[in-house]
């Protein structure tokens, strides 16, 4: 009953936040000193053109109005015209958003699978060479700029080894599109070619972001084992005998996972943070890459529009991540 | 029994991990005092000699030159500069911001405390990177905008930490008993809440201005820092991406500085957090 409580208390948080999301960044857009009806019809407009664009725009109206409208066409799902492509920035965000997430859960599963045995292991064999060498490693994966790897690894796969190519998702068109994962459409499609081709695009993006990640969860894991290693009902299932495999895999696992967990969600955060910055060195054609072109032309609906995407989603993936906490630690919702 | 700050320090310095931390950021700390006394060449931070352009590492340029054939080691250490000042303005800004907000939103409790965790909420569901992009764009580039960004977006971190702490603390027999004593808010705030979350803003402090950091750099390497001449570690590593299979050095310089500070201030957070941290500090102080 009480998961269920907590479950909906966030969802009825969910429009708020995201509203608040709106307003937060329509202000920040709206204090642009450029005009971007100047940007957009270029230096030679005569101040005619400008004043019937700026009423067709709708940036004539007061600042309130305009935030106004900006609800209004939320709600009806309408972000927007984008001002360059003069595609709907809904339907832009939506093509877009599978190679993102394909990029982040490559990632995200990569960091897991490395991270958390590394992390047990270190744990389980502290002060050996090996967790020396994890905690060097985890130390400096978080120490490093993602655009500063992503061209390290460009340089030396790509450039000198010439093992993975430099950029974008595959070679040719790709498969025809269903999930818009390359990866599982290549495999829908029984398209080996594509298949290989898509693995060896994602791959050193995928790397520039799961070092970061698999540190943290590294680190996280490290210090939940050690934790749970020292606790009293180890010492007594040890002291009982029990074998020590079983100790760790039953026990001490499930309890050390519980603050890994709650870091995935962080670590998602931290993700989308760096695939902006991921996809733009590797050209990735994601939302990123999408966010930095919108900026460095002062697109203002399509950065609100990405905005609020990525606000739903870091929120969505939040939400899930407690509700995950709730099951392997009932403690919270008692 | 005599602590005093040096015994102290020296058993911080103990910790290897933390001695590592704190002797990068000294280096940091020197390079960027005395840059124009260790730099081999001062002028080439504006000065170009494009004769000498992309020069590999030799005995008169020990990191190479850039595409201005300006000696790269001599930016990098006037780009320290810039760097110590964004991360301690751009942190220090945000934490004079963030404490008051979590302190009174954590002591008094309510609808304006509510209000005040929803409105930092908000900021933390958006990427701090893409946050901080939009408001360096809209501002123009520059060392200050930067600034101003990174602290618009960072000063929800420490209002959490701190609400949480307050809140957890205010229900302590001590703060009750200096309540009932009859002392103000301000004062229990400031003399008896404070000192108690020190440590833990302390620590939560050096390690953002590692995040602050990589932002920042993050920020000049998509070209809203500091314009060119600046030598900016972030817009220098940019600068290099055309030259690099052949230059490989230009990219690796101002790569590596950034990985010795952000490492820096990593390392001297985690040796804090052991140090202040009381549980840890018993078995480990006992001797």
């Amino acid at each position: 009953m009480r998961r269920l409580e907590m479950i909906l208390s966030r969802l009825a948080w969910f429009v708020p936040t995201l509203a608040g999301l709106v307003v937060i960044v329509f202000l920040i857009s709206n204090v642009i000193p450029t005009d971007p009806v100047r940007v957009l019809l270029g230096e030679n407009a005569t101040p005619a053109q400008v004043e019937a664009m700026r009423i067709k725009l709708g940036y004539d109206q007061p600042l309130w109005v305009q935030l106004a409208r900006h609800f209004r066409d939320i709600l009806s799902g309408n972000l927007g015209i984008s001002i360059y492509s003069q595609r709907p920035i809904s339907e832009d965000l939506a093509q877009r958003l599978p190679a993102t997430l394909e990029l982040t859960l490559v990632a995200i599963t990569l960091s897991i699978a490395v991270g958390i045995p590394l992390g047990v292991m270190s744990a389980l064999k502290r002060n050996s060479l090996l967790d020396h060498m994890v905690r060097v490693i985890s130390v400096s994966g978080l120490a490093i700029a993602a655009f500063w790897l992503a061209m390290l690894l460009q340089f030396l796969f790509s450039m000198k080894l010439g093992v993975a190519p430099l950029n974008s998702r595959i070679d040719g068109f790709g498969p025809p599109p269903v999930t818009g994962f390359m990866t599982v459409d290549s495999l829908l499609d029984w398209d080996m070619e594509s298949l290989r081709s898509a693995f060896s695009h994602i791959t050193l993006p995928a790397l520039t972001l799961a070092l970061p990640a698999a540190a943290t969860i590294v680190r996280f894991t490290r210090a939940g084992v050690l934790d749970v290693i020292n606790s009293n009902h180890v010492l007594y299932q040890r002291a009982m005998g029990m074998p020590p495999g079983l100790i760790v895999w039953k026990y001490v696992l499930r309890n050390a996972l519980i603050s890994t967990v709650t870091q995935i969600g962080l670590i998602f955060g931290v993700l989308v943070t760096n695939a902006v910055i991921v996809e733009t060195v590797f050209d990735w054609p994601g939302i990123g890459t999408f966010a930095v072109q919108s900026i460095l032309q002062s697109d203002h609906k399509a950065i609100i529009g990405f905005t609020i995407w990525i606000g739903a989603l870091i929120v969505i993936v939040n939400l899930l991540v407690d509700i995950v906490h709730s099951f392997i630690d009932p403690r919270g919702t008692r | 029994m005599m602590p005093g700050w040096r015994r102290e320090l020296g058993r911080l310095a103990r910790d290897r991990a933390a001695a590592l931390g704190m002797a990068l950021l000294l280096l940091l700390i020197v390079a960027a005092i005395f840059a124009p006394i260790l730099a081999p060449f001062p002028g080439d931070v504006a000065d170009f000699h494009t004769a000498n352009r992309l020069h590999s590492p030799d005995a008169a340029n020990w990191l190479g030159t850039d595409r201005m054939g300006s000696d790269l080691l001599s930016r990098i250490v006037f780009g320290a500069r810039i760097t110590i000042t964004i991360a301690f303005v751009a942190v220090g800004s945000a934490v004079v911001l963030g404490v008051p907000i979590g302190l009174v939103a954590g002591y008094y409790g309510g609808w304006p405390s509510n209000l005040l965790m929803r409105v930092s909420d908000i900021f933390l569901a958006v990427p701090q990177i893409v946050l901080a992009i939009a408001i360096a764009q809209t501002l123009g580039p520059s060392i200050e905008n930067v600034i101003l960004a990174l602290s618009i977006t960072y000063w929800p971190f420490w209002a959490r930490l701190v609400f949480a702490e307050t809140r957890s603390l205010k229900n302590e027999v001590f703060i009750e008993s200096a309540i009932a004593l009859g002392a103000s808010p301000l004062r229990v705030m400031t003399l008896h809440v404070l000192p108690n979350i020190a440590s833990a803003i302390i620590v939560r402090t050096s390690i953002g201005m590692g995040a602050t950091i990589l932002t920042a750099a993050a920020l000049g390497f998509l070209g809203l820092g500091a314009p060119p001449p600046t030598p900016e570690w972030g817009r220098m590593i940019a600068e290099s991406r055309e030259f690099l299979p052949e230059a490989w050095w230009y990219a690796t310089a101002p790569g590596i500085a950034i990985v010795m500070v952000v490492m820096g201030f990593n390392l001297l957070g985690d040796g804090l957090r052991d140090f202040l941290d009381p549980r840890i500090r018993r078995g480990a102080g006992g001797k």
